[in-house]
């Protein structure tokens, strides 16, 4: 038996004090199997141990929350007997080391949580985050990580509706792969991980287990070194027809009344499901590591219990049921096997040749993982000085529509199987958020993803508190009313006090603004550690947002016809710092634009209201964000193949800011009746001002410039192709 | 009257299975047995669908694996008797792997998935399977990684003469060039019927335009297929 030395102990990732702890909590010394236990269960990426004490502090609740955080996802009641689940979870490290793998499995693992609680996956969106352009390592990260999302979600037949993706040097050794899941539900048939019934045995079904991806969740919680690729060996392998089989088998299964509990077997594998669903249980386990279905010879307790290959599930089942469990399993040729027994005993004991290799209490070892308040300090933003360039209107437009971050997205979605399931309405490149319908019915659920890394580098508070607001918006945009978020927030090492700060303040941010927007966050994941040599990605909180449409008919998107009338909704100050277009003349500096979250509210109630009572006088409605106004109406020109005629409001000073400007809480709506939507916006005291009709095929802003729309759609789509293809 | 039952046949893997069960369901107006792989037997012979999907995977091949499945044995055994048999995608595929229908569906021209709308036009409206379209061109959408069909020059020509090719991609007016062309197929080709013209393959998914709106495409041939029955 190896003897465990600091060495040891420090390659765990366990620090002195923790390992102090396990010592006091075991009264022995643990042995290797029990360390690389406590290792995944305490790493960053399971307990949540830098962020535990802030995340507290999020609201959870609502009248239509029905699961928040700590199950594998949140749940939100959305009337008739049915739910929705949905959480975004990170890839990032993986998908780093091994894109094309790294993203398929992100991909697979959250579609796991989703379905382990009794839902059908209905469709899946994605927030990514490369490098810059010119870093040698983009394109191929590119391709791996699109490909990798899609051939995963397209083979298991669930559509991936949307999503964002941006490029900045601050992701150049760290990507972001963030995939986002929804599924639905009928309310009383929801499954959740709590083990119960002393003697209830323990099933194990999936892919046999391997030696792949041990320690993923240690090497999710480390910085990258000159040796991270060394790690590919830690990066899983997707398996996506295992997954489908999965999916069926457990959908038929959970038909039956068979299921005590059900967990997914996603970062740190069997360690982490069997402690977790014993924990909630508040039970004991005994695990026969000997019944493990295993792809591999001689592999060893330690790696048995920290493996992470995917598509695997753990399950407690009602003893009268295991025969036509397993019937289910072998109808769709899955592996299955009776592994372990639910005990009394409050520890977790493991067999390996008849005998206990490893023994732990399952309470304490949940309970005291260590909670850190680390200690945080506002960082000073150095700001490179550089040359600024100027450019006309015309050239800033052309400029910002033809660059990586805004180019038409069609050689990513096109990848994307949008609509296998016949309920997509919109995907995210025909309305501000996606709408799938539900199915058999006339409602429909909005989706989003939104961030803004380059507000939250400036202000992570203000930048995370956009950034709700945004996805806010965005459901509102399509018709949606928005119910609830999942968060994803991605940043650097937390043990550095200005990465502390920013994660602090993005979790503040999130809170103030879900506050006043009451729109709860029911479920979230956290990445730390993305760092390369001890440079930081910029901070990276992406919101999920999900809301419900009652009548899918009435949802909006980016459509506008021949003749008719765009208003702005909201106030346009013109601020330009941090904007598309201070970007593009090297002003990196100053400030996001301010948030009134009194405004947002008002704003959007009036957009929402008008759509629901006037809903026939509305064709589209976009929101106006990164761009400003002028980047909003091209976006809808280019969309539509339609041109449109800009009037510049004649009490705009400074042309400029007015187009580019990203003052928040505004809405670009499109509307055939301009009489009732001014009668309305007076009476209820809200800003409204015309802004363009719909006409002709040229983009045209009076007295300033005129392009065709034809010259602007060529501008906006040939980025992708010739980057890929070059 | 009861309703006429259609059979689907179901592979691990299926994903469109639901959505063309629903389609056929609703707008075919006759009831459906879906028969699952290894199931040797098939009762409800008046047609046959085989969806698109991931059969097994597509591993090996797309299609390849399906071929071995009883039920497809017996999809083998019943097209020799003239029972109408239809392949969406996969379906397409498995039928070509099978050798019911010529030629190979391979990688697409830049070896990437690719999913969207897009417009085929029916160069052969003198089959069971078009002949009630009562449209000439229909917009489906596409989704498929494998879709690039490829055949020999002999064969193509055999298929030209007997009038075997029924769907190419064309765009909105009927024009069939390679600028419409999504995936490389030779002659824009989305779908043929074998000599016996009781056995279609195409790869556009016609189950998945028939929601939202009752003017879609997908509804026109769907009703169209009712007169065979």
């Amino acid at each position: 038996m190896i003897k465990i030395n600091k060495r040891i102990v420090s390659e765990h990732g366990i620090s002195e004090d923790e390992f102090k702890l396990i010592k006091e909590i075991l009264q022995r010394e643990p042995n290797l199997l029990e360390l690389g236990i406590f290792s995944v269960m305490w790493s960053e990426h399971c307990s949540y141990k830098s962020t535990k004490k802030w995340l507290k502090t999020l609201p959870t609740s609502g009248e239509k929350v029905i699961c928040g955080p700590g199950e594998n996802a949140g749940i939100i009641d959305i009337g008739d007997n049915e739910a929705i689940v949905f959480k975004m979870e990170s890839h990032n490290h993986p998908s780093f080391i091994e894109p094309y793998q790294g993203a398929a499995t992100g991909v697979g693992g959250i579609m796991r949580d989703v379905f382990t609680m009794g839902a059908r996956p209905i469709a899946n969106l994605n927030s990514l985050r490369f490098g810059s352009p010119k870093h040698p390592k983009t394109k191929q990260l590119l391709s791996g990580v699109v490909k990798g999302i899609g051939d995963y979600g397209n083979c298991v037949g669930i559509p991936t509706v949307g999503g964002e993706c941006n490029f900045h040097e601050s992701y150049n050794n760290n990507i972001l792969v963030n995939a986002m899941c929804i599924g639905l539900v009928k309310k009383n048939k929801i499954f959740y991980s709590i083990a119960k019934g002393f003697g209830n045995p323990i099933i194990y079904v999936g892919a046999k287990t391997g030696r792949d991806g041990i320690h993923g969740a240690t090497m999710a919680s480390a910085e990258f070194d000159d040796h991270s690729e060394d790690s590919r060996p830690q990066v899983q392998v997707g398996d996506p027809f295992m997954e489908k089989l999965l999916l069926e088998s457990c959908q038929e299964l959970m038909k039956e009344d068979a299921i005590i509990a059900i967990q997914d077997m996603g970062a740190a594998g069997l360690t982490s499901s069997s402690f977790e669903m014993a924990s909630k249980g508040s039970c004991g386990v005994k695990l026969f590591l000997d019944k493990v279905p295993c792809r591999e010879d001689k592999m060893t307790p330690y790696e048995m219990m920290l493996s992470e290959t995917q598509e695997r599930m753990l399950m407690v089942i009602k003893p009268s049921k295991k025969k036509s469990t397993l019937r289910i399993f072998k109808k769709w040729g899955l592996e299955a096997a009776e592994i372990g027994v639910i005990t009394k005993t409050g520890n977790m004991e493991i067999f390996f040749n008849n005998s206990l290799v490893g023994k732990l209490p399952i309470k304490p070892l949940a309970d005291s993982s260590p909670e850190y308040d680390r200690p945080s300090e506002k960082p000073f933003i150095k700001f490179k000085k550089e040359n600024h360039k100027n450019f006309s209107i015309k050239s800033a437009l052309i400029k910002i529509i033809s660059s990586p971050n805004h180019s038409s997205k069609k050689w990513i979605y096109h990848q994307y199987d949008r609509s296998v399931m016949c309920d997509t309405y919109f995907s995210s490149e025909q309305s501000d958020s996606a709408v799938i319908r539900v199915h058999n019915s006339t409602k429909a659920i909005a989706v989003t993803c939104d961030c803004n890394p380059i507000y939250c580098n400036s202000d992570p508070k203000l930048g995370a508190e956009i950034g709700v607001a945004e996805s806010w918006r965005n459901l509102i945009a399509s018709g949606a009313e928005p119910i609830a978020i999942t968060d994803n927030l991605n940043f650097g090492n937390p043990e550095k006090k200005e990465i502390m700060y920013q994660i602090k303040e993005a979790i503040k941010g999130i809170k103030t603004a879900c506050e006043a927007l009451d729109y709860p966050v029911v479920s979230g994941n956290v990445s730390f550690y993305n760092e390369t040599k001890n440079k930081s990605i910029f901070p990276t909180p992406v919101i999920g947002g999900v809301g419900v449409i009652k009548n899918i008919s009435k949802s909006k998107g980016l459509r506008m016809n021949e003749g008719d009338k765009i208003f702005i909704v909201g106030n346009s100050h013109g601020h330009l710092e941090l904007s598309e277009f201070n970007r593009i003349c090297n002003k990196n500096y100053g400030s996001p634009p301010p948030l009134d979250l009194k405004e947002e509210i008002k704003n959007g109630t009036f957009v929402r209201n008008f759509m629901k009572k006037h809903n026939s006088i509305v064709t589209g409605c976009h929101d106006i964000s990164e761009g400003g106004i002028i980047l909003a109406l091209a976006e809808l020109a280019i969309r539509n193949e339609k041109g449109l005629n800009i009037k510049i409001p004649s009490n705009v000073k400074n042309s400029k800011n007015w187009l580019f400007g990203e003052d928040q809480s505004r809405y670009l709506l499109i509307v055939n009746n301009e009489d009732i939507i001014k009668k309305v916006a007076k009476k209820e005291n809200i800003k409204l001002q015309e802004i363009a009709t719909v006409s002709g095929d040229k983009f045209c802003i009076i007295k300033k410039f005129e392009i065709s729309v034809k010259k602007l759609i060529k501008y906006n789509s040939i980025w992708f192709e010739n980057f890929i293809e070059k | 009257m009861p309703k006429k039952v259609v059979s689907i046949v179901v592979f691990p893997g299926s994903n469109c299975d639901r959505d063309l069960d629903i389609a056929v369901q609703k707008y075919m107006n006759v009831n459906t047995e879906l028969v699952w792989h290894d199931d040797p037997n098939i009762k409800n012979q008046e047609m046959i669908f085989i969806p698109g999907g991931f059969s097994f995977g597509d591993y090996l091949r797309s299609g390849a694996l399906a071929t071995k499945s009883p039920a497809m044995k017996e999809v083998i055994r019943l097209s020799k008797k003239g029972v109408p048999i239809i392949g969406i995608c996969n379906g397409f595929q498995i039928l070509t792997e099978c050798k019911l229908l010529d030629g190979a569906l391979i990688d697409n021209y830049k070896r990437l998935f690719i999913c969207k709308e897009n417009f085929v036009k029916i160069v052969n409206k003198n089959t069971l399977f078009t002949k009630n379209i009562n449209k000439n061109i229909v917009q489906f959408p596409i989704a498929h990684a494998q879709g690039r069909f490829y055949t020999s020059e002999d064969n193509l020509k055999r298929l030209e003469d007997n009038n075997q090719i029924v769907f190419k991609y064309s765009s909105r007016d009927g024009k069939i060039n390679k600028s419409q062309n999504p995936n490389g197929s030779m002659n824009n080709i989305a779908g043929i019927i074998n000599k016996n013209k009781n056995i279609l393959g195409l790869m556009p998914h016609p189950e998945r335009a028939v929601n939202f709106s009752e003017d879609n495409d997908g509804i026109s041939f769907f009703r169209g297929l009712q007169n065979l029955l």
